[in-house]
């Protein structure tokens, strides 16, 4: 069942609208924020250290209590700019009525984790993951140490359990009025056995989640102490300039150390490859600098292999002709399109294809390692410190009970810090140099040159209208290049089922291998197919002369198949009613649609999610987005609604990027782009006015929110400037397109 | 050995003088709050104050800066109490954060020099990066940073 309440925007945000609008001042800050002028840190500079002393009493591996009652809480999770520190400490204390001012964090014990049989349960952050698989386990740590606190008081007074009470790390004795605080009472609740686990809130229990929370390490962030690992810093630390093969899968044929070695601090050339490890050279020396000049000076010969002349035209080429070859894998057949789409008058059909994207982290890629026979040190910022630390084992033979990764701070990730390319190169350096620790250092355009891009695609759309305009046949083809994580799913996502109503159905996909290796990227499928998709509905809602929004939801009401469809008209209408769709708007001006629900095969939560692009084009065909709404689905809560805010800010942006002027081209079976001038991000003066509108759609727990906008805003953006211009967008990115109108 | 006055201290560092003042900052001098990123002043990560001016370290040559008044993140204020710091905090800024730094010593010379700027003062003056889409937090930050350092 569905509720039609939608939450109401909050100040803060109208405030933040207004001001991207150009009108300043008149400002207001969220003075409900839960941590209300967080002026210090609740974490260390250095994330990995703990903070813990040593009166303090671990109640359980998650929750530690000091006397004075500080709480620290550890956290699993990587912080990559998401928030994921203060929402894991919120879903922990939600439970354990603690005083938040007292809270503060530190990151888990990687090492503790394999030495005790992997306690903290999963240490990945992807894929909006944190909260969504994250909340039964730590809501239920919280809970455990709040009963045992609370046990450990019922037995120093000698009374039942069911005569306390507790908030804000006070229990009392409702009938004598006697109070401990739980700093008085951790010792003994640490040595207490529950009988059984204790039933953890329902979402409309909730009092800490759902308010809106400043993050507990931005202070860090304000005055240079927060340690990223490109920041780390060890006594008789070396650090090295690496370069990999710059043809994907190429080796190294010979180099000449002599050239260089003399050079001022230098100390070694040492060789790197192996399993996942793209071949490559690096020099160490006494300071970045040096090693970094001197790699630039360094002669290698690199055998290319047989990659040399490959090129995104050719991979597009191919993909093209890939369209046509029969044995397509059907993952949707329904009823007989094909015999539809024969018989049918009103075809219509479109080719859509998009580019390889890097992910642009600012933070350029680093690690830190030290390698000795019985232990290895490895200082990070990973969004997989699991599989770092056991490939880090493979590579050095030294057992996982006794390599000791320290994650730091992420310089962003957005799925790029989830491969450990980066940890496998630096213990493979560090291996070479006799257990002094290194950090290797890549250049941006090593950074740039050496990703797990965001997978190419083509994609084939067919349909044929009936009489009234609706689809009666659809067809989609698409064609997955190198799509090496995670599989075929990738290609699959958001198409799998068409949240609209078809009567004949049919999708299938080819999958195709390039050199160039891919990975995951923020929305994992979801920002080639959305694209795809968005953009068909939309041809075929002007096709049948409709207009776009009343188009999707006539077929999405129409779909008996799409589970909670009044939910997604609800989200629907809530962006256009916010956006005052379908107002006149001056020439060159127009507004574009899109809907998705971030559905993916291998998970029953999602996330409704719809998107409305005001975009001015001028006659030059300059393209200037004025606007960008959104609207999602909050199910029964949002754990940090300022956190969320933010997540779907930085989403536009990414998007708005990648649609504008972002692609990662190849030539001569490397790439082309190397730094912010060749692959732009966007820039403070392009950042349109961003409307959240939070809609409580559904009742269940959303899918997530770090990765549930981004596919929206290209195809937002392009059925936008088709509004404005007449021109219809189906490659990416922009720049590609000449969109002046006269 | 160059001589170089980083936040009120005069530092000898064994660097070549073409070494980019960034990497003396970072490795000989050991503060890392002053971020690598491009390393050809595209971005403004490694935006340090020289003699009060807003400078993107990562080009600008060791040699060239000494004897001059370098500031960088760590000694834009004691205590972090910059009332671009204060307001940062209060607007909640960061999100991973790598690039703000930067931002906020591009914000502080940009207050230093107008203490009330507009929105287009912003636009011209700060046009640090952010792939975190920070931007509308970072121009309402320096408006409220003004407020502040006008009360204060």
């Amino acid at each position: 069942m569905s509720t039609n309440r939608e939450i109401n925007r909050r100040e803060f945000i109208v405030t933040t609208a207004a001001v991207g609008g150009g009108l300043a001042l008149g400002l207001t800050f969220p003075m409900s924020s839960a941590g209300l002028a967080l002026d210090a840190a609740k974490i260390s500079a250095r994330p990995w250290e703990s903070l813990a002393g040593k009166g303090d009493i671990e109640v359980d591996p998650w929750v530690v209590i000091a006397p004075d009652d500080t709480v620290t809480l550890r956290i699993g999770q990587s912080e990559m700019g998401q928030g994921v520190i203060t929402s894991c400490a919120k879903m922990l204390a939600e439970e354990l009525e603690c005083d938040w001012s007292k809270v503060r964090a530190e990151y888990v014990s990687v090492n503790r984790h394999f030495r005790e049989n992997k306690v903290y349960k999963r240490l990945l952050t992807t894929s909006s993951s944190s909260v969504r698989l994250g909340r039964p386990y730590l809501q239920q740590a919280g809970a455990s140490a709040r009963e045992r606190l609370m046990a450990a008081a019922a037995q120093t007074w000698g009374v039942p359990r069911s005569e306390l009470t507790v908030k804000d790390s006070v229990i009392t004795h409702k009938p004598t009025g006697r109070t401990l605080r739980y700093g008085q009472v951790a010792q003994n609740a640490a040595a207490i056995k529950l009988s059984a686990e204790p039933n953890i809130k329902t979402p409309d229990q909730f009092t800490l989640m759902k308010k809106p929370t400043k993050l507990l390490d931005a202070p860090l962030k304000v005055d240079g102490s927060a340690v990223y690992g490109i920041d780390v810093r060890l006594p008789g630390m070396l650090y090295a300039a690496a370069k990999a093969s710059p043809v994907f899968l190429g080796k190294v044929k010979k180099y000449s150390a002599d050239a260089v070695k003399s050079r001022p601090g230098v100390h070694a050339v040492v060789e790197f490859s192996g399993p996942q490890i793209e071949a490559g050279v690096a020099v160490v020396a006494d300071t970045y600098w040096r090693a970094k000049t001197a790699l630039d000076l360094l002669p290698i010969e690199w055998d290319e292999g047989s990659h040399g002349s490959d090129n995104s035209e050719g991979f597009f080429k191919m993909s093209r002709a890939v369209l046509e070859e029969p044995g397509a894998k059907v993952v949707t057949q329904l009823g007989e399109p094909e015999a539809v789409l024969k018989s049918s008058s009103q075809i219509v059909e479109a080719i859509y294809e998009v580019p390889y994207l890097d992910h642009t982290v600012m933070e350029p890629f680093n690690c830190t390692a030290q390698v000795t026979p019985d232990r290895v040190e490895i200082w990070v910022g990973s969004q997989d410190p699991e599989v770092a630390t056991m490939d880090a084992s493979k590579i050095t033979g030294v057992p996982v009970e006794h390599i000791y990764l320290h994650n730091c701070f992420l310089g962003g990730g957005f799925g790029r810090r989830g491969n450990q390319d980066d940890v496998r190169q630096a213990v493979s350096i560090a291996k070479q140099l006799d257990g002094r620790p290194v950090k290797v250092i890549w250049s941006r355009e090593e950074t740039m040159r050496h990703g797990y891009y965001r997978p190419m695609r083509v994609s084939r759309f067919r349909a044929a209208l009936g009489p009234d305009g609706k689809p009666l046949a659809w067809t989609t083809r698409v064609i997955g290049i190198d799509e090496d994580y995670p599989g075929d799913e990738q290609t699959i996502r958001g198409l799998h089922q068409l949240p609209y109503q078809v009567p004949n159905q049919l999708f299938d996909y080819h999958l195709r291998k390039t050199h160039v290796p891919t990975g995951p990227w923020t929305s994992v499928g979801r920002s080639q197919n959305e694209f795809f998709l968005e953009t068909f509905v939309d041809e075929l809602a002007h096709a049948a002369g409709k207009d776009p929004f009343q188009y999707r939801r006539t077929l999405l009401e129409g779909n008996p198949d799409l589970r909670f469809s009044k939910a997604w008209v609800q989200v629907l209408s809530a962006v256009t009613a916010k956006t005052d769709w379908g107002r006149q708007l001056p020439a060159g001006t127009g507004m574009g649609i899109a809907i998705g629900d971030s559905r993916r095969l291998s998970r029953k939560e999602y996330t409704i999610c719809a998107a409305v692009a005001t975009v001015s084009v001028s006659k030059k065909g300059e393209v200037r987005v004025e606007r960008f709404d959104v609207a999602m689905d909050t199910g029964p809560f949002l754990v940090n609604p300022l956190a969320a805010e933010r997540q779907v800010e930085m989403q536009v942006t990414m998007g708005l990027a990648a649609t504008l002027r972002q692609e990662i081209t190849i030539e001569k079976g490397r790439v082309v782009q190397s730094n912010f001038d060749d692959y732009p991000l966007l820039r403070a003066t392009e950042i349109p006015e961003i409307g959240v509108h939070w809609v409580r759609a559904t009742d269940d727990p959303i899918a997530g929110i770090g990765e549930e906008v981004v596919g929206w805003v290209a195809p937002a953006v392009c059925n936008a400037i088709f509004a404005a211009t007449g021109k219809r967008i189906r490659s990416l990115p922009l720049k590609n397109h000449d969109l002046s109108w006269t | 050995m160059l001589s170089l006055k980083v936040n009120r201290k005069t530092y000898s560092v064994d660097v070549e003088p073409e070494t980019p003042l960034l990497w003396v900052i970072r490795d000989s001098i050991g503060l890392t709050g002053t971020k690598f990123s491009c390393g050809k002043a595209l971005c403004g990560a490694c935006t340090v104050h020289v003699n009060g001016k807003p400078v993107r370290s990562c080009v600008v040559p060791a040699s060239q800066v000494v004897g001059q008044e370098i500031t960088t993140i760590e000694g834009l204020s004691p205590n972090a109490q910059h009332p671009a710091q204060i307001a940062w905090r209060e607007a909640d800024v960061p999100e991973c954060g790598y690039c703000q730094s930067g931002q906020i010593m591009a914000a502080a010379a940009l207050l230093a020099n107008k203490p009330n700027p507009t929105d287009a003062d912003i636009e011209r003056e700060i046009t640090n990066l952010c792939r975190c889409g920070t931007y509308l937090r970072i121009r309402q930050a320096i408006h409220r940073a003004a407020q502040i350092a006008a009360r204060a």
